[in-house]
């Protein structure tokens, strides 16, 4: 434990100059992987990042067969040209064959990769023993690159970074709206080709960080989770940028105490953690805060029940001063007793409502509200019989549902539209109670 | 018989199973589905070996039936969210599985004859070695047995519930209609996907799974409009890729498994190539007896 917390210190100090080039290394590629895969994302084509890292291994075995030696640049080239070469199989496939997307994209994996797993394993049969190594693309091993190779990575995470703020504002365009950046005479054939290549060469440096199988999560958790933070893509963009850096920089860590293990899925580990904070307690999409919204709109509508049942059940005498056992009176029926008792602490907190020995009785600015809500239902009702020429004993429950989101201006102006109704078509009367300008 | 015999047997009788049943993922737009169970099924092997310290049959059958559900199941739960994309869902969900099972396996390496390079190439070579035995009698091959009850397993389940499947996969809103729980045919058929990849997966490896279930079902899918016909073409051209993966790779002295898939995409594309063909010289025959009929009409 002690000896892992040293490496830890060791690790986050960036004292060690080649630690240093690990981090950053990472850090750059978590960051280019994670915002190219935000474009990848909102195009649909997640999935496709999956393919590219598996059609990039017959590349590399070619490269190595060409070569003769394992050096990083010449493994990348052959990598990403086949990874290039998976991606129009893709197309060629969709559009030449009645086959899908999916489908494509699942022959494209299975049948480059097979065809990389025959190279691999021939090269090992004929003797070349200096192919050990070669399976690093497989599962990815951040540490066990050269400090030169780091570089090199690194240096091509940075381009492509660069690429991606320079051409922003037209991969935006092509993304969201192909027809219409084609109508301003934007070349979205190259763009789209531009932004492809761009998604290659990420995946194909990216599998040094966390191999052929995980490279996908690379691409699509970072971007997903970004997702649920903003609807802005720039900050989208960013966000999954640095949620692809921080990933990276924690597998680099990972590797660095404990080469042995592999880096990749500690790597996702991580970003999945961060998607699943990301989807629970996103402010606006979170699984959480939707849940919470849900219910604080159910608890409104039963205290505007409450009021409601208080406020008839005085109507007909215009006399609000008895009090009533409010779970016996209609219009709350269908509410539990636990959701009741919360509504009516709530109301009795903000004077709405008194209590007598259980029973309750509205109080003046209850009368009010109670006033306000059987108006909006009322309103509702006639409004809807009037100009939608629907049945009397057919609106009752729509406006159920109504009253309770209606804004006051739309009160105000169901009002006037109706010229200041006085009946409502069950020939019940509007209440004027806390009418603008009337009471 | 010779081992040859046996491997090719064990080959054979995967692509057959996985043919069949993968069959249904192309017709659905599932495939990736494919990919993803067959990686996620890991970490419900691995603890299934760990908490019976044994490769029995039984509890692998429980940990990959499991892992295959979740899987569907944490896709349609992020899906149903609506603020997440299906395929981004799909994906996310298989590499964490795969991820928390490549962990286990680095973790518990000593205790588990499972490694990486089996995960990824299968061992089919080595399967005529690995025999299954009752009472001390040699029965053949483990991996046979495993493989010739998956393909029997799956013929049943179509042969039982064809009308269900077909009408499910085809045509949702129809099944809805006549009161067919479409949920409830979508997770059976992953449940048997699941349960195909762990019975090949130990033979041929994860992605030679998935290729034996896409491949063979997309190049049928090319050729017939029939179900029926597209379930035994699936079969057959599973089980002549294999055969012909197995050849190359014997010459090559290369993966049977990776052999096996490159001639199924191989098969794939001559079929594609076919079509175009066979679709170009009907194409102009047509034309040519379109202008034959109008240069008559003309002189009329």
């Amino acid at each position: 434990m002690n000896e892992y917390w040293e490496l830890t210190i060791r690790f986050f100090s960036l004292a060690d100059a080649n630690v240093r080039w690990v981090a950053a290394g990472s850090i750059l590629l978590g960051a280019a992987a994670g915002s190219l895969g935000a474009f990848a994302y909102l195009q649909r084509r997640s999935l496709l990042g999956d393919t590219l890292s598996h059609a990039a291994l017959p590349g590399v075995g070619a490269a190595f067969l060409l070569a003769g030696h394992k050096s990083l640049p010449v493994l990348l080239v052959g990598a990403a040209l086949s990874g290039w070469a998976g991606a129009l199989a893709v197309n060629a496939i969709t559009r030449l064959s009645k086959i899908k997307q999916d489908a494509a994209l699942g022959i494209v994996l299975t049948v480059f990769f097979g065809l990389g797993v025959v190279l691999l394993t021939h090269i090992q049969k004929s003797g070349a023993g200096t192919q050990a190594g070669l399976d690093k693309f497989l599962f990815g091993q951040a540490a066990a690159l050269s400090g030169g190779d780091v570089a090199l990575l690194a240096a091509v995470a940075a381009v492509l970074l660069f690429m991606l703020t320079a051409g922003f504002r037209s991969f935006k365009i092509i993304s969201f709206d192909p027809a219409f950046a084609a109508s301003i005479g934007m070349p979205t054939g190259l763009l789209q080709f531009l932004l492809t290549t761009m998604l290659v060469v990420a995946v194909t440096i990216g599998l040094q960080a966390v191999g052929v199988v995980l490279m996908a999560a690379l691409l699509i958790t970072p971007a997903a989770a970004a997702r649920q933070w903003t609807d802005r893509l720039a900050l989208m963009v960013v966000l999954a940028g640095i949620f692809g850096a921080a990933a990276g920089l924690l597998g680099a860590w990972v590797s660095f105490l404990a080469p042995r293990l592999p880096t990749g899925p500690w790597v996702v580990v991580v970003i999945s953690l961060i998607f699943l904070v990301s989807i629970l307690f996103a402010p606006e999409r979170g699984v959480l805060s939707r849940l919470r919204r849900h219910r604080n709109g159910r608890e409104k509508i039963v205290r505007e029940h409450i009021l409601k049942a208080l406020f008839k059940s005085g109507e007909s005498t215009q006399d609000w001063s008895g009090a009533h056992a409010v779970r016996d009176l209609e219009p709350v029926w269908s509410f539990s007793p636990r959701e009741l008792n919360s509504g009516l602490r709530h109301l009795e907190r903000r004077a709405l409502i008194q209590r007598h020995n259980g029973h309750y009785r509205l109080t003046e600015s209850g009368i009010a509200e109670g006033a306000r809500i059987i108006r909006r239902h009322r309103l509702w009702e006639l409004y809807l019989t009037t100009y939608l020429d629907l049945a009397g004993d057919h609106v009752h429950r729509d406006a159920d549902e109504f009253e309770h989101v209606m804004t006051p201006e739309m009160e105000a102006q169901l009002d006037e539209l109706l010229n200041r109704p006085e009946y409502d078509p069950h020939h019940q009367t509007i209440p004027n109670i806390g009418r603008e300008g009337v009471s | 018989m010779s081992p040859d015999l046996w491997v090719l047997l064990t080959a054979v009788l995967a692509a057959v199973a996985c043919g069949v049943i993968g069959s249904f993922l192309v017709l659905r737009q599932h495939a990736m589905l494919g990919d993803a169970i067959s990686h996620s099924v890991l970490p419900g092997l691995v603890v299934a070996f760990l908490v019976t310290s044994s490769r029995g049959v039984i509890p692998m059958i429980i940990g990959a039936a499991v892992m295959g559900l979740a899987t569907a199941y944490l896709t349609d739960l992020l899906d149903r969210t609506r603020h997440v994309y299906r395929d981004g869902a799909l994906g996310i969900v298989f590499t964490f599985l795969f991820a928390v099972g490549v962990i286990l396996i680095a973790l518990y390496a000593d205790q588990i004859d499972l490694d990486q390079d089996c995960v990824l190439y299968g061992e089919i070579a080595y399967t005529p070695w690995d025999l299954a035995s009752i009472g001390g009698r040699s029965l053949g091959p483990r991996a046979v047995w495993i493989l010739g009850g998956a393909v029997l397993a799956n013929i049943a389940f179509i042969v039982a519930f064809y009308k269900q499947l077909k009408i499910s996969s085809f045509d949702p809103s129809m099944a809805r209609a006549v009161g067919l729980n479409e949920r409830l045919w979508h997770y059976l058929l992953m449940t048997m996907i699941s349960l195909t990849v762990v019975a090949a997966f130990e033979s041929v490896g994860a992605i030679l799974v998935v290729a034996m279930l896409i491949v063979p079902g997309a190049t049928a899918y090319l050729l017939t409009h029939r179900l029926s016909i597209l379930l035994v073409l699936s079969g057959l051209i599973g089980a002549a890729g294999a055969i012909g993966g197995f050849f190359v790779a014997k010459g090559l002295d290369a993966s049977i498994s990776g052999s096996i898939t490159v001639v199924s995409g191989i098969i794939l594309a001559v079929t594609m190539a076919a079509l175009a063909l066979t679709r170009r010289i009907s194409a102009r025959r047509s034309a040519k007896l379109l202008s034959a009929e109008f240069a008559q009409t003309l002189r009329m």
